[in-house]
C-alpha cells in the first residue's frame, strides 16, 4: 500500500506511521467524507490534541478564510489580508496548517480524505453533467449570502469539478433543500446521517489513519445525492468554489471580508459554505474550514448553523476536499530534499530510485549512469509483459547523454583503445561495460545483453580475482563506471575519414522588421564579442570551430571574410529556388585569423541594410544554404538562424498564413501542429545526413507558423527560441542571454544514439529532437547538454529477477574540436514479479515527462480531446491497478494512491491544462506549437517545473535568511496580499506583488513609495542598495542560472490586468480556459478509478 | 583597263563599295551566265575624314514601300520644288526647309561627290556606351594578373560617361554591384543552371528599377545613378572602385581535383550578361566582352566535360559525330546571340588558352552581333594586350572606332533585287519589293542588323538581276543601289549614312567586252570566297571545294579564249588573270581546309574572313611574301617555294601571322654573329629591315597577328612552308634546279598542276 511504501520514506512526517495504517483503510474505507475530513485533522492533530485546540484558531481562520473566499472572487490577497487580520496566525496558519496538511498528505493520501468525499459522491460526476446547472447554482448562490458575488463565477466554473467538491460538503445543506427539494430530502437525510456517522467513526479512528477516512465519508452520501444533489449542493459549494477561483466576484468578496472579520464566531460557517472552494484551496481558509469540518462534531453544529443561516432546514455544512489534505507537490519536494539532499547518491546498486530532480544531490558513479544522464519511470521493471500491461505504467527512460554535471562531479573519462577501437560484443555490438561477465579465467566474456560468449582480445586480457572480477576492473572506466567515453576509430567516421572541426554559421534576417526592431544591430554588436566564446574542448587555447555569416531577406547574402581581404565581400544569391553556396574559401574562417574582417563585416551589416524596405523573407533556402555550405566544407556544424516573419517570398518552403483559431477543439486542430508542407522534413533529412544542426531564433510580430518553421530545428536536434514582438529595450537581455548560452554551450555533432537493452525488453519508441531513419538509431545532427531523449521500452520476452534489466545508451558523436567519440551510459534496473515492487520504485516526475511528450506528440495525429482522454484513462488505469493489486482492501469510496505516484494526478492535471492541450483565449497557435516542440526535448527537471511552476514567497522569511525560501503551492489561495511572490516555470518569471504589501517593502524593492506607483509589467528591478532588493535580485539571478533559458521577469500587481496572465500559472486552481482545479481533478480521477474498479 | 581600275579605286574610296561587276548584264539570264554573281563588298562605316556629317535629317521618298533617301541620282525640279525618286519614280515635294534650293544652291545630298553622306539624327536621347566585362577567373595566376592589368588599363581608355559592368565567372557566376562602398557586393548564380531573362532580372532585382528606365528620358547628358542599374555605372564614378575590385579578383577558389578541368560556367555567364543588358538597356549600344581562358565545362553551353582525359572535340570527332556537347552548346549560344542581336548589343570573345576554348560553339555570338573574336595563347602575351588596347583606339576626331546597333538597309532599282548578305549581321526579316526569292548568304530581307560595327567591317552583299531577257534596259540606263546605315556613333549620336551608287547596264550579247573589262577580280574572288566559306560553315568541305572548282571552270569557259580541246591555247584577259590563282590559294586556305586546324581555329579564321575589307581578305586568301636581300630593295615575290632561298630573308603576312624567315645562309651568318661586327653593319641592317616592316604591319592590324621569327630549319618555318605554293616537293625535287627554292614535303598539288588541270577542263567540251 501506499502506506507501506510511503511509510518508509516518509517517516519523517512523524505521525504518519500511525496515520498511515489508519488512513489507508480508514480513510477510504468508509468514512463519510465529511467525517473524514475532520478526522484527518484529527489524525494530524491526532497526534495532537492540538488539533482540537486548533479548532479555535481554525475557526477564527475559517472565518477569515471564508471571508477571504467570499471576497473571493479570487482575490487571494484580500483573503489573506483578511486572514492576516483574523488570525494573526493566518499566515502562519496557512503555512502551519499547510504543513500539517502536507504531512498528512505525505503520509496518506492526504487528500484521500477530501477526495474521498468528493469522489465518493458520484455527485461529483454528476456535477459534470450538471454544469449546465450552473444556472441553478447561481440561483442557489443567489440564495446564498454570497449570491451576487457568486453568480458570475458559476458559469466559468462550468466544469463539474468545482461544484462537486463543494457540493460534497455543502450539498445537503442548502441548495438541495430549495431546488431539489425531493432529492435533498432523501439525500439529505442520508447525508446527514452519513456525515455524522462517518464523522464519528473516523474520529474514533483518528489515532490510526483516520484522517483520510473522512473523505470517504462523502462517498456514501453522495450516492444518494447523485446528480441533482450536487448541483443543488453546489449552491453552497460549487458556486463558491468556482466563483472564487475563476471569476471575480471580488467586489462582493470584499464585503465578505468584512464579514470575515466579524465572522470568527458564526459567520465562519457561512463562509465555509460559500467558500468551500476557497477554503479548500486557500491555506488560510483551510485551517478554518477544517476547523469546522474536522471538528465535525462541532462543525456539525456549525453546519446546523449554516443551515440555519441559509435558512434551509437541512444544515449540512458543505464539505469539500481539503486542499491541504491532498498530496502537495511542495511537501513531497521538501521532504525529498530533506531526506536525500545531504547524502551523495551512489550508483552502485541495481534499481535504486534516485532523489527527485528538485533535490540537490551529488552522484557517485559506481557502475551505473548518473540520474543526470538517465532517469527511468520505474527502477523495477515487471518481469512479464502481462504485468506491464496490467500496470499500464509506461516503461521509459529519459536520457540526456551530454548532460552538464555540477563542478563537483567529474565528466566521463575518455578511454582510448587505440587502433582496435572499443571492445564490443560480437553479436549485439554492445560496448564493454561493468556488467559484462568475464569467464574462463578472463579469456572470454559473456555479453550481459545478449549472453553471447566473446573472446577477449589478447591485448585486453587480464586475470580474474577470486570473485571472478578482473584485477584491473578499477583501473578501467569501462569496467567500473556507469558512464565513460571511447575514442572512436576511423571506422566510426563518415566516409571513413576523421571529421573536420565543425562550423557555426550565423544566418541573419535583414528584412525590414528585423532592422527596424533593432535586432540586426544588436545581434551584430553582440556577435563581435561572442565569437570569442565559441565552445572549445578541454584546455584548448582557442576554439576549433570555424564561423561563417549569411544575411538574407528574400535573397541570401553570403560573406567572404577571408583573412587576407581588406574588406569583406558580399555575395548575393537570389536563386532561392535552387540554393547553392557561392563560395568555399573564405566563407568559413577561424575567428582569430579573420577577426578584422569579421569585425568590419559586423560593423557594416546594420548600415548596409539600414534603409531596407524588403519585408518578404525566405526560410527553407536559408537552411538549405547553410547545409550546402557545410556539405561543401565537408564538416558538421550548426546554423544559428535569426528570423522574423512568415516566409512568404516565392521560394521553396514558402508558407501561407493558416492560423485559424476556429479549428481549436475540432478534429482538425491537429493540423495546427503539423507542418504545412513536407518540404521541411525533406530538408531536415538532408541536414541530418550532413550533420547540420539548426538553432532558430524567432522574432515574430505576428503568426510565423512555428509548427512548420520548427520542423528542421526539431529534427536536427536544434533549439527554437521565440521572442514575440521583440523590442530591443525590453527583450535585449533575454535574447542576448539565450544567445550567449546557446553559442557557448558544448555541442556534439553528427551524432547517432543507440539504446541497447538486455534480452526481454526493447526500446520501441523515442521522443525528442532528432531524426530516425530506421527504428533503432536516433540520429542527431547536433546534440547539446540540454537536449533529452525519452525512450520507451516494451517487453518482447520475459525478464528475470536475478539478472534484472540492463540499458546501455551509446552515443557516437563528433566533439566540438572535431574528435569522434562514443559516450556510453549503462544502467541496471531491477525486475519484479510483484506489482507492488513496481509501484514502489516509480518516479512520477519521469512518468510525467514521458506522458507529456507522448501527449504532445499525440496532438499531431489525434484530436486534442482524444489525447487528453487517453492521458486520463492511462493515469486512472495505473492507479486503479495499484488499488486493485497493491492496496490493502478498503472501501471503494476511498482514493488510494501509491506513495511514489501520489503527485501523479496533480501533475497530470497540469499537463492537461497546459496550453497545448487546453489553450486559453490568449494563447496563440504559435505559442502552442512552440511549447509543444520545446517540451519534446525537455528533461525531467524542466518538465517538472514547467508543468508545476515554483511559487516562492519572498517576504515571509526574514530578510537575513539568504537561502531560497520554501515554495508554496501554485494556487491563488496561497497568495497573501501582503506579500510578494516569485513564480517561475523555466520559461517565465513573475514577481507578484500583493496589494497590501508594506510600503517599506515596496520602497526597498521598487524604489517607489507606494503600491500604485509600481509600474505593472516592469521587467527589471531597480538596483537598490538594501538587503531585500539584493536578496530578491540575487534570487532571480540564481533562478535564471538554474534554467537553460533566460526567464524574463514580469512584475505583476495584484488586481492588475497582467494578473490574468499570472494566474494561468497557478496550476492548482481552475484555469480560465476550463482546466480543472487540482481538487476537482482529483475527484474526477477518483471517479474514473472507481469506474475501472467496478 | 586602267580607267576601270581607277574607277574602282575611286569608288571604293568614296563609297566603300566594290562590285564584282562594274557594268551589269541587263537580264537575269545573262547575269546567271556570268558565273560570278553581281555582288558588292560594302564597308558601311568606311572612314571618310573628308566627309563631315550634316546636322539634319535625310529627306525620304514619300512612298511608304520605298522611303528611299534623296540622293544625287534623283531628278530634281528646282522650280516646282519637286524631286523624283530614282528607285520608285515617285515625285516628292521638298520639305519646307528646302524652300531655298536651286541649281546653284543645292543641298549636299544632291551633289555628286556626296554619293555617300552622313546625317546626324537629333531626335532621341543619346545613350551612353556600355561595356560589360565578363571575366573568366579559372585562369593561371599570371594569366589572371595580366588580364586584370589589361582590364584596369582599359578603364582609362573609356569615355568617362561610359557605363561599365563586371561579371566574373568560374564555377559560379558573379555579377558585381559597382556602386557600393565598403563591402564589395556581388550577385552569385549557379553555373549549371540556365535562366530566362526574366529570372535573371528578378534575381538581380532589376524588375522594379527597370521600369523607370524603359521610357528613355530625353536628353539628359548627365547620367543619373538612379536611372542606371547598380551593375552598370558611369566609369567616372566608380573608376577607383572598379580598379580595386579588379585588383582583388581572385582565381576561382573552388578546388580543381587532379585530372579535372576547372568548372567554367561560360554559358551561364554570357546568358546573365545578355539578360542583364536586355533588362536594363535594350536597344542601346553595348558591348559584352567575354574574356575566357578555357572551354566551358559545365552548365548550358558546356563544350567539354571536366575530365581531362576526355579531350575537347576535334574535326575528326565532329565528322564522326562524336562531339557530344557541340550541338546543344551551339544552340545555346545561338539563342543568346540572337537575343543579343535583337537588343542591339554585341558580344566580343577574347579567348586565350593553349587548347581550344569552344570558339566553334560560341562563334555565333560575335558573328551574329558584330563582336570581335580574338584568339591567343595567353592573356599574358602582347598579342592579347595590344589587340585589346586597339579596340579602344580612336579616330581623328577622338571617337572610338566602333559603332553600335546599326541597321543596314538596301534599296535597289527595279531591275535588281537583293539576295542576301554575308558578314557580321543578322537578318531583320524585312520583306520588301527589292528582296529576291533566291538567297545568297543571309537573305530574305532587305535589312540587316549589325550590332557592332567598325570602320573596316565589310559585308558582302549579293544581288540578283531580275530584268527579263526580252525587256532590255534602254541603252545608257543605269541601275542604282542605295545603302542606308542607321547606327549609334561612338559619340552616342544616332547617325545615318547613305550611300547611293549606280552602274551601267550592258547587253551581254553586244557588250561582253565592256562587262569583261569591268570585272573586278579581287572583289569577285573575295565575294566568291565569302560564299564558299558561308557554305562551308554549313556544309561538308569537299562539296564546297567542288562547287568552287566548278564555278571557276565555268568562269574560265565563259571568259577564256581558247580552242576547244586545246589546253595550250587557253588565255584569260587581264581582268581575269589573277582570279584562278586566288581560287587556288583559297582552296588551300584555312577557311576551307580544316586539316591541321582545330575547330576553334577554323571558326576564328572564318570569323575574320567574313568581316574584313577587301585588301585584308585578299591577304588572307593569298598571303603576301616579301623578300629581302643584298641584291636590291625588298620586293614582293611569288608565294612559291621557289622564293625560299638561302640568301634571302622572307617576310610573309597571312593576316593572322607575320612570319620572318631567314634563309639558310642568312641564318648561319646571324649565328656567327656577323651582325654584331661593325664591318658587317649592312648585314645588321638587312636583318633589321623586315623587322621594321613587320612592326609597321603589327601596328595597324586588328587583331594583332601572331608574330613569328624563324629561320631555315626552324620548327616555326612550317607557317611559311604550309602557305607557299608547293612548286617543289619531294616528288618533283629533282626536276628543278637544286639551287632554287626549298622543297616542301607535301602531296598537295602545286599551282602549276592546278592551272594545267584547269585549262584542260576549261577547254574540254565535256562540261
Amino acid at each position: 500500500m501506499n502506506v507501506n511504501q510511503s511509510a518508509p520514506p516518509v517517516p519523517p512526517f512523524g505521525q504518519p506511521q500511525p496515520v498511515y495504517p489508519g488512513y489507508h483503510q480508514s480513510s477510504y474505507g468508509g468514512q463519510p467524507a465529511s467525517t473524514a475530513a475532520p478526522t484527518p485533522y484529527g489524525a494530524y492533530n491526532g497526534p495532537v490534541p492540538g488539533y482540537q485546540q486548533t479548532p479555535p484558531p481554525g475557526v477564527s481562520r475559517a472565518p477569515a478564510s471564508s471571508g477571504a473566499p467570499p471576497t473571493s472572487t479570487a482575490q487571494g490577497p484580500c483573503g489573506q489580508t483578511a486572514y492576516g487580520q483574523f488570525g494573526q496566525g493566518d499566515v502562519q496558519n496557512g503555512p502551519s496548517s499547510g504543513v500539517q496538511m502536507q504531512r498528512l498528505p505525505g503520509s496518506q493520501p492526504f487528500a484521500s480524505a477530501p477526495l474521498a468525499p468528493v469522489v465518493s459522491q458520484p455527485a461529483v460526476l454528476q456535477p459534470y453533467g450538471p454544469p449546465p446547472t450552473s444556472a441553478q447554482v447561481t440561483a442557489q448562490l443567489a440564495g446564498m449570502q454570497i449570491s451576487g458575488a457568486v453568480a458570475p463565477a458559476p458559469p466559468t466554473s462550468g466544469l463539474g469539478y468545482g461544484p462537486p467538491t463543494s457540493l460534497a460538503s455543502a450539498s445537503g445543506s442548502f441548495p438541495n433543500s430549495g431546488l431539489y427539494g425531493s432529492y435533498p430530502q432523501g439525500q439529505a437525510p442520508p447525508l446527514g446521517q452519513g456525515h455524522p456517522g462517518a464523522q464519528l467513526p473516523p474520529r474514533s479512528v483518528p489515532p490510526q489513519a483516520s484522517s483520510f477516512t473522512p473523505s470517504v465519508s462523502g462517498g456514501p452520501r453522495m450516492p444518494s445525492m447523485t446528480g441533482p444533489l450536487l448541483p443543488g449542493q453546489s449552491f453552497g459549494g460549487p458556486p463558491v468554489s468556482q466563483p472564487n477561483h475563476v471569476s471575480s466576484p471580488p467586489p462582493q468578496a470584499l464585503p465578505p471580508g468584512t464579514q470575515m472579520t466579524g465572522p470568527p464566531g458564526p459567520p465562519p460557517p457561512m463562509h465555509s459554505a460559500q467558500q468551500p472552494g476557497y477554503q479548500l484551496q486557500q491555506n488560510g481558509s483551510f485551517g478554518p474550514a477544517r476547523g469546522p469540518q474536522s471538528n465535525y462534531g462541532s462543525p456539525y453544529p456549525g453546519a446546523a448553523t449554516f443551515g440555519s443561516q441559509p435558512g434551509p432546514p437541512q444544515p449540512l455544512p458543505p464539505k469539500r476536499l481539503d486542499p491541504d489534505a491532498i498530496p502537495s507537490p511542495i511537501q513531497v519536494i521538501e521532504d525529498d530534499r530533506n531526506n536525500r539532499g545531504s547524502e551523495p547518491f551512489v550508483t552502485g546498486l541495481r534499481g535504486q530510485v534516485p532523489p527527485l530532480v528538485t533535490t540537490n544531490f551529488l552522484v557517485k558513479d559506481q557502475g551505473n549512469a548518473s540520474p543526470r544522464y538517465i532517469r527511468c519511470t520505474s527502477y523495477n521493471i515487471p518481469c512479464t509483459s502481462d504485468m506491464a500491461k496490467q500496470a499500464q505504467v509506461p516503461l521509459a527512460a529519459v536520457i540526456k547523454p551530454l548532460a552538464r554535471l555540477p563542478p563537483e562531479e567529474a565528466s566521463p573519462y575518455v578511454v582510448d583503445h587505440g587502433e582496435s577501437g572499443p571492445l564490443r560484443c560480437n553479436r549485439c555490438k554492445a560496448y564493454m561495460c561493468p556488467f559484462m561477465q568475464f569467464v574462463e579465467g578472463g579469456r572470454r566474456f559473456q555479453c550481459c545483453f545478449c549472453s553471447c560468449i566473446n573472446d577477449v582480445p589478447p591485448q585486453y586480457f587480464q586475470h580474474l580475482d577470486h570473485t571472478g572480477k578482473r584485477v584491473d576492473a578499477y583501473d578501467r572506466p569501462e569496467l567500473s563506471l556507469g558512464s565513460y567515453e571511447f575514442l572512436a576509430t576511423v571506422d566510426y567516421c563518415k566516409n571513413n575519414k576523421f571529421p573536420v572541426p565543425p562550423a557555426f554559421i550565423f544566418m541573419i534576417d535583414v528584412s525590414y522588421n528585423a532592422v527596424r526592431s533593432g535586432l540586426v544591430r544588436l545581434l551584430c554588436e553582440e556577435l563581435k564579442s561572442l565569437l570569442d566564446f565559441l565552445p572549445r574542448e578541454g584546455g584548448a587555447e582557442e576554439s576549433a570551430i570555424r564561423v561563417g555569416f549569411v544575411t538574407y531577406n528574400k535573397v541570401l547574402h553570403f560573406y567572404n571574410v577571408k583573412s587576407s581581404l581588406a574588406q569583406p565581400q558580399m555575395m548575393v544569391v537570389s536563386d532561392v529556388g535552387d540554393m547553392f553556396v557561392p563560395l568555399l574559401d573564405g566563407f568559413l574562417v577561424n575567428v582569430n585569423e579573420s577577426r578584422a574582417v569579421i569585425t568590419s563585416l559586423l560593423d557594416q551589416i546594420p548600415e548596409m541594410f539600414a534603409d531596407t524596405r524588403e519585408t518578404e523573407t525566405v526560410f527553407a533556402p536559408v537552411i538549405q544554404a547553410g547545409m550546402e555550405a557545410l556539405k561543401a566544407a565537408e564538416c558538421a556544424g550548426k546554423l544559428f538562424l535569426f528570423h522574423t516573419s512568415l516566409p512568404i517570398a516565392e521560394a521553396p518552403g514558402k508558407l501561407k498564413n493558416r492560423d485559424d483559431r476556429k479549428l481549436i477543439n475540432t478534429d482538425k486542430e491537429k493540423t495546427l501542429f503539423q507542418p504545412q508542407s513536407g518540404a521541411y522534413q525533406t530538408l531536415a533529412k538532408e541536414c541530418v545526413a550532413q550533420g547540420c544542426c539548426v538553432d532558430l531564433f524567432l522574432f515574430p510580430n505576428q503568426y510565423v507558423d512555428v509548427a512548420t518553421l520548427s520542423v528542421v530545428p526539431q529534427l536536427t536536434g536544434g533549439s527554437v527560441y521565440k521572442y514575440a514582438c521583440f523590442q530591443v529595450e525590453n527583450d535585449q537581455e533575454r535574447f542576448l542571454s539565450d544567445l550567449r548560452r546557446d553559442v557557448q554551450k558544448v555541442v556534439g555533432f553528427d551524432a547517432v544514439m543507440r539504446v541497447r537493452t538486455s534480452t526481454g525488453i526493447r526500446a520501441v519508441d523515442f521522443f525528442g529532437a532528432f531524426y530516425m531513419s530506421n527504428t533503432t538509431d536516433v540520429e542527431l545532427a547536433g546534440l547539446d547538454g540540454d537536449k533529452t531523449v525519452t525512450v520507451e521500452f516494451k517487453h518482447d520476452d520475459r525478464l528475470n529477477e536475478e539478472n534484472g534489466a540492463l540499458l546501455q545508451c551509446a552515443l557516437l558523436y563528433t566533439s566540438c574540436a572535431g574528435q569522434r567519440r562514443l559516450r556510453i551510459h549503462n544502467l541496471a534496473l531491477n525486475c519484479c514479479t510483484q506489482l507492488a515492487d513496481l509501484y514502489r520504485n516509480c518516479e512520477t516526475d519521469t512518468l510525467i515527462n514521458y506522458m507529456a511528450k507522448f501527449a504532445y506528440r499525440g496532438v499531431l495525429s489525434s484530436p486534442v480531446k482524444t489525447v487528453r482522454d487517453t492521458l486520463i484513462t492511462q493515469c486512472a488505469q495505473i492507479l486503479a491497478c495499484y488499488r486493485k493489486n497493491c492496496a490493502s482492501p478498503s472501501s471503494a469510496g476511498q482514493l488510494i494512491l501509491p506513495e511514489c505516484m501520489k503527485l501523479l494526478p496533480v501533475y497530470l492535471n497540469c499537463v492537461l491544462k497546459s496550453e497545448v492541450l487546453q489553450p486559453g483565449a490568449e494563447v496563440t497557435t504559435d505559442d502552442r506549437a512552440y511549447v509543444r516542440q520545446l517540451v519534446t526535448s525537455m528533461d525531467v527537471a524542466e518538465t517538472n517545473v514547467f508543468f508545476y511552476p515554483r511559487l516562492l514567497p519572498l517576504t515571509k522569511s526574514p530578510i537575513e535568511n539568504t537561502t531560497e525560501p520554501p515554495a508554496v503551492r501554485a494556487s491563488e489561495e496561497r497568495l497573501s496580499n501582503g506579500d510578494i511572490y516569485l513564480l517561475e516555470n523555466g520559461l517565465n518569471l513573475f514577481l507578484w506583488v500583493g496589494a497590501s504589501v508594506q510600503q517599506g517593502v515596496v520602497q526597498s524593492l521598487f524604489g517607489v513609495s507606494s503600491f500604485s506607483q509600481i509600474t505593472s509589467g516592469l521587467s527589471v528591478l531597480p538596483v537598490l542598495d538594501n538587503l531585500l532588493s539584493k536578496k530578491v535580485r540575487g534570487l532571480i539571478d540564481s533562478l535564471r542560472a538554474q534554467r537553460s533559458r533566460y526567464m524574463k521577469l514580469i512584475v505583476v500587481k495584484q488586481e492588475d490586468k497582467l494578473e490574468m496572465l499570472f494566474k494561468h500559472f497557478l496550476v492548482e486552481d481552475k484555469s480560465l480556459s476550463g482546466g480543472a482545479s487540482y481538487v476537482d481533478f482529483l475527484c474526477h480521477m477518483h471517479k474514473e478509478i472507481r469506474q475501472l474498479l467496478s | 583597263m586602267a580607267t576601270y581600275l581607277e574607277f574602282i579605286q575611286q569608288n571604293e574610296e568614296r563609297d566603300g563599295v566594290r562590285f564584282s561587276w562594274n557594268v551589269w548584264p541587263s537580264s537575269r539570264l545573262e547575269a546567271t551566265r556570268m558565273v560570278v554573281p553581281l555582288a558588292c563588298l560594302l564597308t558601311p562605316l568606311k572612314e571618310r575624314p573628308d566627309l563631315p556629317p550634316v546636322q539634319y535629317e535625310p529627306v525620304l521618298c514619300s512612298r511608304p514601300t520605298c522611303k528611299a533617301i534623296l540622293n544625287p541620282l534623283c531628278q530634281v525640279d528646282y522650280r516646282a520644288k519637286l524631286w523624283a525618286c530614282n528607285f520608285c519614280f515617285q515625285r516628292n515635294q521638298f520639305p519646307p526647309a528646302y524652300a531655298g534650293i536651286s541649281e546653284v544652291n543645292q543641298p549636299a545630298e544632291l551633289m555628286p561627290q556626296f554619293s555617300t553622306i552622313e546625317y546626324v539624327v537629333q531626335r532621341g536621347a543619346p545613350s551612353p556606351l556600355i561595356f560589360l566585362y565578363v571575366v573568366d577567373t579559372c585562369l593561371e595566376e599570371d594569366d589572371l594578373q595580366a588580364l586584370k592589368e589589361s582590364l584596369q588599363m582599359s578603364l582609362s581608355l573609356l569615355p568617362p560617361d561610359a557605363l561599365v559592368g563586371l561579371i566574373t565567372f568560374g564555377r559560379m557566376v558573379q555579377v558585381h554591384e559597382l556602386s557600393c562602398e565598403g563591402i564589395s557586393k556581388s550577385y552569385v548564380f549557379r553555373g549549371t543552371k540556365d535562366l530566362t531573362a526574366k529570372q535573371i532580372q528578378d534575381m538581380l532585382g532589376l524588375t522594379k528599377p527597370a521600369m523607370p528606365v524603359q521610357p528613355v528620358r530625353p536628353a539628359q547628358p548627365q547620367e543619373r545613378p538612379s536611372v542606371s542599374s547598380r551593375f552598370l555605372q558611369p566609369i567616372h564614378k566608380i573608376d577607383m572602385n572598379l580598379t580595386d575590385l579588379l585588383g582583388e579578383l581572385q582565381r576561382d577558389p573552388w578546388p580543381v581535383p587532379q585530372g579535372k578541368r576547372p568548372l567554367r560556367s561560360t554559358g551561364v555567364a554570357l546568358s546573365i550578361a545578355v539578360g542583364l543588358l536586355e533588362g536594363t538597356f535594350p536597344n542601346t549600344g553595348a558591348r559584352i566582352m567575354l574574356f575566357t581562358g578555357g572551354p566551358p565545362t559545365q552548365g548550358p553551353g558546356m563544350v567539354v566535360g571536366d575530365e581531362l582525359k576526355v579531350p575537347i572535340r576535334s574535326w575528326h570527332d565532329i565528322e564522326k559525330d562524336n562531339a557530344r556537347f557541340m550541338k546543344k552548346a551551339t544552340k545555346h549560344y545561338e539563342m543568346l546571340a540572337n537575343r543579343t542581336a535583337a537588343n542591339g548589343h554585341c558580344i566580343d570573345i577574347y579567348a586565350c588558352a593553349l587548347d581550344q576554348t569552344g570558339l566553334l560553339e560560341m562563334k555565333c555570338c560575335p558573328n551574329l552581333t558584330g563582336g570581335y573574336m580574338v584568339m591567343g595563347d595567353s592573356f599574358n602575351t602582347s598579342l592579347f594586350k595590344q589587340t585589346f588596347q586597339r579596340i579602344f583606339s580612336k579616330d581623328f576626331n577622338g571617337n572610338f572606332r566602333m559603332a553600335f546597333g546599326a541597321t543596314l538597309e538596301v534599296k535597289t532599282s527595279r531591275e535588281l533585287k537583293v539576295a542576301g548578305a554575308i558578314g557580321p549581321c543578322v537578318s531583320l526579316n524585312v520583306k520588301g519589293p527589292c528582296v529576291s526569292e533566291n538567297e545568297l548568304g543571309v537573305g530574305g530581307t532587305s535589312q540587316w542588323k549589325i550590332c557592332g560595327l567598325d570602320p573596316t567591317n565589310t559585308l558582302g552583299i549579293y544581288f540578283e538581276v531580275v530584268n527579263q531577257h526580252n525587256a532590255p534596259i534602254p541603252q545608257g540606263g543605269r541601275g542604282a543601289i542605295q545603302f542606308v546605315t542607321h547606327y549609334q556613333h561612338s559619340s552616342t549620336q544616332r547617325r545615318i549614312r547613305v550611300t547611293t551608287v549606280a552602274r551601267n547596264w550592258a547587253d551581254v550579247q553586244s557588250q561582253l567586252k565592256h562587262i569583261e573589262a569591268a570585272f573586278d577580280q579581287e572583289a569577285a574572288a573575295v565575294l566568291m570566297a565569302r560564299l564558299g566559306v558561308f557554305r562551308a560553315e554549313s556544309e561538308e568541305g569537299p562539296d564546297v571545294l567542288r562547287w568552287l572548282d566548278r564555278q571557276l571552270i565555268r568562269l574560265c569557259q565563259k571568259f577564256g579564249q581558247y580552242n576547244k580541246e586545246d589546253p595550250v591555247s587557253f588565255r584569260l584577259s587581264d581582268s581575269f588573270s589573277l582570279y584562278p590563282q586566288f581560287m587556288f590559294h583559297l582552296r588551300r586556305s584555312p577557311f576551307l581546309q580544316v586539316f591541321n586546324n582545330s575547330p576553334d581555329e577554323s571558326s576564328y579564321y572564318r570569323h575574320h574572313f567574313a568581316r574584313q575589307d577587301l585588301t585584308q581578305s585578299l591577304i588572307m586568301i593569298q598571303p603576301i611574301l616579301y623578300s629581302y636581300s643584298f641584291h636590291g630593295p625588298p620586293e614582293p615575290v611569288l608565294l612559291d617555294s621557289s622564293s625560299i632561298l638561302a640568301d634571302r630573308i622572307l617576310l610573309m603576312d597571312t593576316f593572322f601571322q607575320i612570319v620572318i624567315y631567314l634563309g639558310e645562309t642568312i641564318a648561319q651568318w646571324r649565328k656567327a654573329g656577323y651582325q654584331d661586327m661593325p664591318e658587317y653593319e649592312n648585314f645588321k641592317h638587312l636583318l633589321q629591315a623586315p623587322l621594321d616592316d613587320a612592326q609597321e604591319i603589327l601596328q595597324a592590324r586588328f587583331p594583332m597577328p601572331r608574330y613569328i621569327h624563324t629561320e631555315h630549319g626552324g620548327s616555326q618555318a612550317r607557317f611559311l612552308l604550309s602557305k607557299v605554293n608547293p612548286s617543289q616537293t619531294h616528288n618533283n625535287l629533282y626536276a628543278w634546279g637544286q639551287e632554287t627554292g626549298a622543297p616542301i614535303l607535301t602531296d598537295d598539288v602545286s599551282l602549276q598542276v592546278f592551272m594545267d588541270h584547269l585549262k584542260k577542263l576549261a577547254v574540254s567540251s565535256a562540261c
